[in-house]
Parts: C-alpha cells; structure tokens; sequence
C-alpha cells in the first residue's frame, strides 16, 4: 500500500478530484496548508511599515492506494495539477503499514 | 455676558420679538432699553424675569412656562378662543420655536450616539482579532463610564456657570430661558458692579459650579437637552485614547479612566464652550471672537487625539510592533469593519456639526452639514492621491482614517467657511493624516488606529482653519464680540478668518490650540502615570501574546478561532 500526499495550488484542486475520479480513484483526505519552496512571496506595505508574505496557501492532498494504483494517481495529479509556472507544488509518495476500517475492523488492502 | 450657544438662539427668536416688539436687533446683554409705549406687554418668557421673584419661574421642569402648545393661554372653554391676542400668537410662536430647537438638538444628539457603534467598529477592524472583544467592549463600556462621571461631576463643571454668572433679563438662548440657570461658578477677575459687589461673573472664567447630579437648581427641560448634547459629544472624546492604546490597555485601568475622563474634557470645554476664558480672549485681549470651536475639532477630537498621545507613550508600543526600532506591520484583521464603521460617524458627523447650532430654526445648518460633506469627501481623495504621490498602494485603512481626519478638520470651521473653503480643509486634512500616521509611527508611538493622527492633529488643523478661512458671514456677536471696525467695514461683526481680513482670529485659534494640545497632554499624561500606580495600565506579556479578549474580558470575539476544550465530565 502506498501513500500519496500532494501539495498543489488551490485553484487546481477541482482538476485534480475530477482527473482521479475519471479513473476510478475515489476518497482523498484535503487540508488547507501554507508554505513555499522557490516560489517567494511578495512585500506590502501596511500603514507605511513593510510586511512580508511569504507562506503562501496551497492544498495538500492525501490518498491512499494499493501498489498498482499509486504510481498511475501520482501520474494523473502530476498531469492536472501542472501550470507550468513556479510553486506547482510536489507529490510525495510513500509506504504504508497498515490501513484500519474504524467502522468494520477490516485490515490492510480490504480497508482501502 | 453672552456666550456663542445664547446668542445663536438669541439672535433666532430676536429678530421675531423685535418685529413684534418693535425694538431693532441687539446682539450683546445690555440692559434691556425700555419699550416703546406702543409695544405690548412681552411675555415673561422672552425677558426671562419671572413675575414674582419669590416663585421663579425657572428651572422649568415641564416647559409649562414657555408659551403654550395647545388650547389657548387661560381660557378653558375649548379649543377655539373668542377672540385672539398678540399674547396668544408669542405663546404658540414662542413655544414652537423653542421646540423646534429641542427637537433638532436632540434627534443630532441620538446621531452622535450612534458614532460610538462607528468607534467600535472602526477600532475592532484595524485590531487583531484575538483582542476584538476587548476593543469593542472599551468602545461599549466608555459609553456609560462616561456618561456617569459627566451626569455626577463634569457637566457642573463644565457648563455649570455657562452664562458666566447670573445675567441681565433677556431671550438666551435657542433652548429657552430655562438654561440661564447654569449660572454659577469660580475664575479669575471676578467681576463687580459700580456698587462694587461681585456680579458672580469673572473676566477669566475657570470652571463651572452648579448642577452636581442634575441636581434640582437646574431641574429643566433646556438644562435637559444641553446636558444630553454635551453627554454624547464627550463620550467622542472619551472613545479615541482606547484605539491609541488598545491591544495591551488592561481593563480595570481603563475603567478608571472611564471615570475621569470628564475631568479634563469638561475643563477644557469650559474654557471654550462654557464661557470660559479661552471663548472671553475676543473680550480680554481683543482676539477675533476669542476661542472659536463650533462643533469641537479641539474640545472633542484634539482633546482626545492628545490624551491618546499621553496614553500611548505612557502604555508603550505593542510587543512586536518595533523591531531594531523600524515599525512592523500589524494589519487590521477585518477591514469591512473598518469601513462599515467610517460610514456610521460619517453618518453620526451631520448630527454632530450641524446639531451644534443648538437650533433647528438657525437655518444655517444647510451651510454646516453642505461643508460637512464637502470636507469628508475631499478628505479621502486627498489622502489616496498622497498614497499614490509616494507610491504606495490605496490601503483601505488609509482611506477611512483620510475621511475621518477631514470630518474632524472641518468640525471647528464648519458653520463660518464657504464651500470652497470646506474643500480645500477636507483636502489638506487627507494629506495630513496620511503624513501624520508614518511621523507618529517612526518615531515609536504605536497608534493601532491612527487616533492619534486623525483626531490630534487634524483637530488642531481645524482649530487653526478657523482663523484662515472663516468668512465673516456667520457669527456675528460669537463669545459677545461686537467690534465698531468690523461693523464698519463690513455691515456686521461676524466670524472671520485671516484670508477674509482679521488676522487676529488666527492668532487667538493658534493660542486655542495650544492650549488643548499642552493642557490635553500634561494632564493626561500626569493621570495615566498616576492611574498605573492604582492598578496597572497595561497587561503583562503573556495576555498580551495570548490576546486580551480571554484573560481580560473572560470571553473571545471569535471562540471558534480559539481551542476551547468543553470538560464535558464537568456539567
């Protein structure tokens, strides 16, 4: 089992949920996040005294998927979620141990 | 000796009683001349004597005794008289004009009561929201501290002796003879009659003495109207030191100040409004008109703006607020309010200005609320062409600190300059507050709101433009100035600037408002120094990093913003 997290910009979120939803990938986990990478923020000026914004909003999307269908989700987000400019964001993926049913109890990859 | 609100309303009702009395207009409290033999008998109500010097007419608690308003005087036989006298017209003339004045006085009042919704407003927007129902709540709050520290002490001290001692008969005032009982107080040069027996007036007025609590010795129905009026516009003042010092101002020193915030401003208002020495500088010094403020750029928004000064310095900055010395933005966390809230002491601004007029019949006020809007519209224009002249974005906050400053500029001038002279007041104003707020913050007073600013030294500004731009065609007889030059030269001795031809205006303005920017600072300094050794005047860092809405006020302006854990196990 694998999990996936995206950080995407916010705008691209309904790409994304739709382009996974096309092929089969149903259930993700969103949360508003902020933060940067190469992608500066920009300077304001409040009331004459200087402000940095630099934590810029982002979503981040968290899947989790058996083997086989992880590494076509990471394709299918890295494809819709794409602008070509700076702060597209990352997706990373990684291994899970166990995945838990709270309703049902059910283990592993039935629990997906 | 006559006072700026007793001659408006004189001026009003006498030009109806000399056309009836057939005696030509006076403007000063001389004695009154004997009437021709063909004039009739004038009600006791227009020379304010009452017929039997044992029962006094006034204080009148009903307004009984002033003309009447509905079957005619003494006749119970229905509504229709047999036959109709001259008394009978003054009666229901005399009766309405006082209650148009009423009516008008207090319908601005409410409007003026109502900025106290803008205040919060205002403040609560330009302040982080951890600390918003802290501010809001001191913009609640200042309302009834005030008013209970001017209904027990400063309206006596402020407008107790406002007619400067008892006084000659004649019509007052736009609120009916009933006022003329705020007649008792203490200065210096107290005045003596040929005899050589005290007048009860003084050359240099200081301080009211009459009217404690409302007290019965001014139980009446114009004394009511005056003290509400006056109420509403000393809790302007009361409110704007909390937006100087607010996000680290702890509760129960604010509370006291709420309490003493009657001290100064009705002091000081004394001196201007409540014939006090500074409104007596035409008279002593032969100054213009002395003091001349209509509505109160410097007894409401300097006064304020100054005592803000005191506090902020005395408070400190925010912690944060400056690091290496070079100030750090902390933007407003919702400027809707902000903007919502400038709209509403817009609104409440043309109870303000025009309701000082004290009279709905002084059909001047279509000049005052004319000038009122001009000035808060190029006031704003002014302040987003100084932004953009420095390269920096229409920030919001700016624009309604801009409007305000031109509501607050315009507010002493408002009533003797001509459109054209509003504009311009309302446009350097806009240029000033936007200058002002980056002076005061870089050199390390931190004004969360611009109270400072605005309301300091646009209150100055229009003190000052008083004596520029007046133009002579309103006032006439202002603070019981009456000067034979002016007369001459101009038909009538009205207020006048130095642009229309009396630089001693100016001068008398510039001393004014030197005086509420010393006296203002100095004694508000000296209290919140002292206030800090009573309880202290700002919360510790911790509160002050946590925000002061839970550790203060027991209650969060946004609980879903903060964790608050439920002990469930508990209820």
């Amino acid at each position: 089992m694998k999990k996936i997290e995206a950080i995407i910009k916010p705008f691209k979120l309904d790409e994304v949920k739709e382009a996974l939803a096309r092929e089969g990938i149903q259930g993700m986990t969103v949360s508003e996040v902020k933060g940067f990478g190469r992608q500066k923020g920009h300077a304001e000026l409040y009331r004459g005294a200087e402000y940095v914004v630099d934590f810029l909003p982002k979503i981040k999307i968290e899947l989790l998927l058996d083997d086989a269908s992880a590494a076509k989700a990471a394709a299918l987000i890295q494809t819709a979620a794409r602008t070509g400019r700076i702060g597209d964001g990352k997706i990373f993926v990684s291994p899970v141990e166990d995945v838990i049913r709270i309703r049902t109890g059910e283990r592993g990859e039935q629990a997906i | 000796m006559k006072h700026s609100r007793a001659t408006l309303g004189f001026l009003g009702a006498l030009g109806i009683a000399a056309l009836l009395a057939g005696t030509p207009g006076r403007l000063a409290a001389e004695e009154k001349a004997p009437a021709p033999a063909a004039a009739p008998q004038l009600p006791s109500y227009f020379s304010a004597a009452s017929p039997d010097p044992a029962k006094p007419l006034w204080p009148d608690p009903t307004g009984a005794n002033t003309g009447v308003w509905a079957t005619p005087a003494g006749d119970g036989k229905g509504d229709v008289p047999s036959s109709l006298a001259l008394t009978d017209v003054y009666d229901r003339m005399a009766h309405n004009l006082v209650s148009i004045n009423f009516v008008w006085t207090l319908v601005a009042g409410f409007l003026v009561m109502f900025m106290q919704a803008g205040f919060m407003l205002v403040e609560t927007g330009l302040c982080r929201s951890k600390n918003a129902a802290h501010t809001s709540a001191m913009n609640f709050m200042i309302y009834p501290l005030g008013c209970f520290g001017f209904w027990v002490y400063g309206f006596a001290i402020g407008w107790g002796n406002w007619f400067n001692g008892p006084v000659a008969p004649g019509w007052y005032a736009s609120l009916g003879p009933g006022t003329a009982v705020l007649n008792s107080g203490w200065g210096l040069g107290a005045a003596t009659d040929a005899a050589g027996n005290l007048t009860g007036a003084f050359q240099y007025g200081l301080i009211g003495l009459k009217g404690w609590f409302l007290n019965g010795a001014v139980n009446d129905v114009g004394v009511m109207v005056l003290f509400f009026f006056m109420m509403v516009f000393m809790d302007t003042t009361a409110t704007i030191p909390t937006g100087a010092m607010a996000e680290r101002w702890a509760w129960k020193n604010f509370c006291i100040y709420g309490l003493w915030i009657a001290l100064p401003y009705c002091l000081y208002a004394n001196w201007v409004w409540g014939g006090g020495w500074l409104a007596q500088g035409g008279l002593n010094w032969g100054l213009g008109h002395g003091a001349v403020d209509f509505a109160g750029s410097g007894v409401v928004h300097a006064m304020g703006g100054f005592i803000g000064l005191a506090g902020a310095i005395v408070i400190g900055p925010r912690i944060g607020k400056y690091v290496n010395g070079k100030p750090q933005a902390m933007p407003a966390h919702n400027l809707v309010f902000v903007i919502a809230g400038t709209f509403i002491l817009a609104f409440g601004w043309f109870g303000f200005n025009p309701g000082s007029t004290l009279a709905g019949t002084d059909l001047r006020i279509s000049f005052v609320v004319v000038n009122t809007l001009l000035a808060s519209a190029t006031a704003p224009i002014g302040a987003m062409l100084t932004l953009g002249w420095k390269g920096m974005k229409p920030d919001p906050s700016m624009l309604c600190n801009g409007m305000l400053a031109g509501l607050v500029a315009i507010t002493a001038p408002c009533a003797f300059v001509n459109p054209m002279g509003a504009a311009i007041i309302g446009f350097v104003a806009g240029i000033l507050v936007v200058y002002s707020v980056f002076f005061f913050d870089n050199i390390g007073i931190d004004d969360p709101v611009g109270a400072i600013s605005v309301h300091g030294m646009n209150g100055l500004w229009g003190v000052i433009s008083v004596g520029i731009f007046a133009t002579g065609e309103y006032g006439a007889g202002w603070n019981g100035v009456v000067r034979d030059a002016m007369v001459k030269a101009y038909g009538s001795d009205g207020v006048r600037g130095l642009l229309y031809g009396d630089p001693s205006q100016l001068v008398m303005q510039l001393i004014d408002a030197s005086v509420v920017a010393i006296f203002g600072f100095c004694i508000a300094y000296a209290w919140f120094k002292l206030s800090d050794l009573i309880t202290p005047i700002r919360v510790s860092e911790e509160t002050e990093a946590e925000g002061l809405d839970g550790p203060e006020m027991g209650a969060h302006g946004y609980p879903d913003m903060v964790s608050i854990h439920v002990n469930r196990a508990a209820a």
